[in-house]
């Protein structure tokens, strides 16, 4: 009797945790619920390159690949339990894809030992990696974004905006308002008038916005939006015959769920991007073979090049990366977070490597270091083009404002470390 | 004309056109309360999942795709043709009334004489279950939703009031379309609800189950035509909303513009569903318009309670709904 409760016992232990030969990264995904048409792509991208390493390549360094995926319905509690329930299981990295679910986990991945890598959202800050040691935003941030959208505008109007009126139309949330210190200070730097128009929860309906927006006549409109706020929007502009080229949106809000809605009306509509478009690559070769074509998609296989799966993909591409780096560094294969965090400071993202991993050009050459958790922040513009029904590069991979987004993570990551007791490492 | 007083009267215009697509959602609601004394939560589900369904159909969606590949290896996902919309929204209605048919005979039949609060749970219940019957069915991925409503600004609209004003009006010509749907409705449903047998058996229901079956009345008919009839505006309703945004989940969030609406005009009450969806959608655009810039903005999702709450304060049963008697 003792054996067979002794051995049930050893069973379900063996069950609940993953062999120890396994690097796990567990996805916190939604794929059900108000935003799970974005959801989906991404955690499909994010799944198929890590079953793609382990099928073609027999994992990192020859130690296979567990993703443990966990539903958040995009939810920050939720977010919280699948992180509470998933940490034990060995997790080496946490890209949560949401900016609420991100900032409940810093201080509890801080706590905990694990890295949590928030590509293009979350706590902008973080990008100070003397104060944030375990959370990295490499390759880009909002701030960086607001800075690459007046950037652009700035390319257009010939260097020189002084007068000309921009809007920001943004989602009325923590996420939807990190850009307007940025923009703020960008209009003291360039001159130009900045209105911000707020846009509530879910985002179904705007009219009054885009009346506002009718009557005012801004030079340009910057989008921060998520979800239905969306398609609704650029319908909206759509509707008032705003100028498509003069619409400008973060990369959360250029993916081809927001612009397919308003059909023909929505070309020549311009979003940010910090990757590459389409399936263009080599990689996607491979990815059709050891992926698709053996039947072991996430998805339908039919996602393949569309923005977010490219953004899950190439988010499963730098934590591989980060993890390679991790091996070298530590000369072991089964690596803990804490070596892992060691090879995401380490990181080292050059064009050349893009080209070995068969993503030539796809996204900016990126370097971490123990003072910058964020890279460069370059990034590039994409437009819409209807007719294709495909986004087109239209720049390549730029630099943002440092000087003026350097002293706002300065001050915020300040403010945070303050407030949290925490002393500057890096020295 | 003072152009504040211009643009005054433009968010007015477009305040009324948006109260008629909220009145649409909250007509779903006020049918089934109306005959059954059941808050139906899932109306807002209804909708998405007509919307759905009307796409999945048009499109030659194979339904269950995803568990049947699952299941068999298979990889079918469409059936290579393309049903002309008249025909899918007929195939949708037919959809909606097996919904109905199956709610009665799986849901309302078990709760009859049960506490309201019991028939409010099961609705939650059917929610989020429908929600999730959705997904399988027809899957998660934005739908893009193509029955030729005309969208964009009305020209006409714009250029008369251009050579009027000085200033042209914008009026989406999906409003229009919407209102013209509304009202139609409206005289259908009042038209039915006074004049056929049907409908005088629906209102004897609404004033006394008991009474009702007492003359013959078969109560699970009455609520399967209700519930039939509630789809179909459900379907009405997620047209509206999904030609705006696309066919997505968060289409269910559009019961949210409803409740505001309900409370205002009475859950009894055809005409209150109008005339409460009008009254909140002016508000809350006059109040973003005038207000909204002093306080930041984005003031119409809770502007819209406070109207409403304002009413209830002085009318609980809303501005058109049944007096409330309690005899002691």
């Amino acid at each position: 009797m003792k054996l067979k409760l002794a051995s049930m016992v050893l069973a379900g232990v063996m069950a609940a945790v993953p062999a120890m030969a396994d690097l796990v990264y567990p996805s916190l995904s939604y794929r059900t619920g108000p935003y799970a048409v974005n959801g989906i792509p991404f955690a499909d991208g994010y799944a198929d390159y890590f079953t793609l390493i382990n099928e073609r390549d027999g994992g990192i360094g020859g130690v296979p690949i567990k993703m443990i995926e966990c539903e958040t319905g995009y939810n920050t509690e939720k977010g919280v339990e699948c992180y509470e329930a998933t940490k034990g299981q060995g997790a080496l990295i946490y890209q949560p894809l949401s900016t609420g679910i991100t900032y409940q986990l810093i201080p509890k991945a801080s706590a905990d030992g694990i890295p949590v890598h928030s590509m293009g959202y979350g706590r902008t800050s973080a990008a100070n990696g003397k104060i944030f040691e375990w959370i990295f935003n490499y390759p880009a941030n909002y701030w960086n974004g607001a800075s690459i959208a007046i950037n652009h505008i700035l390319d257009i109007n010939g260097g020189d905006i002084a007068g000309k009126s921009v809007a920001l139309v943004y989602h009325n949330s923590a996420y939807g308002k990190e850009p307007i210190r940025t923009l703020e200070e960008l209009s003291k730097k360039h001159g130009y008038k900045l209105t911000t128009i707020a846009v509530d929860h879910p985002g179904q309906e705007q009219k009054s916005q885009w009346l506002q927006i009718r009557r005012e006549k801004p030079d340009y409109v910057l989008m921060w939006g998520w979800g239905v706020m969306n398609p609704v929007a650029i319908q909206e502009a759509v509707n008032i015959r705003y100028p498509m080229e003069n619409f400008i949106g973060i990369w959360w809000s250029g993916s081809e769920n927001d612009v397919i809605p308003a059909g023909a009306g929505a070309n020549g509509y311009k979003a940010l991007a910090f990757h590459g478009v389409g399936n263009d690559y080599p990689l996607y070769g491979d990815l059709q073979k050891y992926v698709v074509d053996a039947g072991k998609a996430a998805g339908a296989g039919d996602q393949l090049g569309t923005v977010l799966y490219n953004r899950g993909l190439y988010a499963a591409m730098l934590a591989v990366e980060a993890t390679k780096k991790a091996q070298a560094i530590h000369g072991v294969a089964q690596v803990t977070p804490a070596m892992v965090r060691d090879g995401m400071e380490a990181l080292e993202i050059t064009e050349a490597s893009m080209a070995a991993l068969g993503l030539p050009n796809f996204g900016p050459e990126i370097s971490v270091t123990c003072e910058n958790h964020g890279g460069a922040g370059d990034g590039a513009v994409t437009q819409w083009d209807a007719g294709a029904q495909k986004w087109n590069l239209i720049s390549d991979f730029g630099p943002s404002d440092m000087d003026v987004i350097g002293k706002l993570i300065a001050g915020d990551s300040a403010a945070y470390a303050a407030e949290n007791k925490i002393s500057e490492r890096c020295n | 004309m003072p152009d504040q007083l211009l643009y005054a009267m433009e968010v007015t215009v477009n305040g009324l056109m948006a109260g008629v697509l909220y009145s649409l959602v909250a007509l779903g609601f006020v049918l089934i309360f109306k005959s059954s004394g059941i808050f139906n939560y899932a109306q807002g589900v209804f909708a998405l999942f007509a919307a759905l369904t009307l796409v999945g159909i048009q499109n030659g969606q194979v339904p269950f795709a995803h568990l049947i590949n699952s299941i068999f290896g298979t990889n079918i996902h469409k059936f290579g043709w393309h049903v002309p919309s008249v025909l899918a929204i007929i195939l949708t209605i037919g959809v909606m009334v097996l919904l109905a048919i199956l709610v009665e005979r799986y849901i309302l039949r078990h709760l009859v004489n049960q506490p309201d609060i019991i028939l409010f749970m099961a609705t939650i219940g059917l929610a989020y279950f429908l929600e999730g019957f959705g997904d399988i069915m027809w899957g998660s991925d934005l739908k893009k939703l193509d029955v030729n409503l005309p969208q964009g600004i009305s020209e006409t609209i714009e250029t008369t009031t251009f050579n009027w004003f000085g200033y042209g009006f914008f009026v989406d010509k999906l409003d229009i379309v919407a209102t013209v749907i509304a009202v139609i409705l409206v005289t259908g449903l009042t038209l039915f609800s006074q004049y056929t047998k049907q409908g005088r058996a629906l209102r004897a229901v609404a004033d006394d189950h008991q009474a009702a079956l007492s003359v013959g009345i078969s109560l699970r008919y009455i609520w399967v035509l209700v519930w039939s009839i509630a789809g179909f505006v459900a379907l009405v309703a997620g047209m509206m909303w999904g030609a705006k945004s696309g066919v997505q989940f968060s289409l269910s969030l559009i019961a949210l513009k409803a409740l505001p609406v309900l409370m205002l005009g009475g859950f009894t009450s055809i005409p209150g569903a109008i005339v409460g969806g009008l009254i909140i959608g002016v508000g809350e655009k006059l109040f973003e318009f005038s207000i909204g810039p002093m306080i930041g903005g984005a003031t119409e999702n809770w502007f819209a309670y406070v109207l409403a709450l304002l009413f209830l304060v002085f009318r609980p049963q809303g501005l058109f709904g049944e007096k409330i008697i309690e005899r002691v």
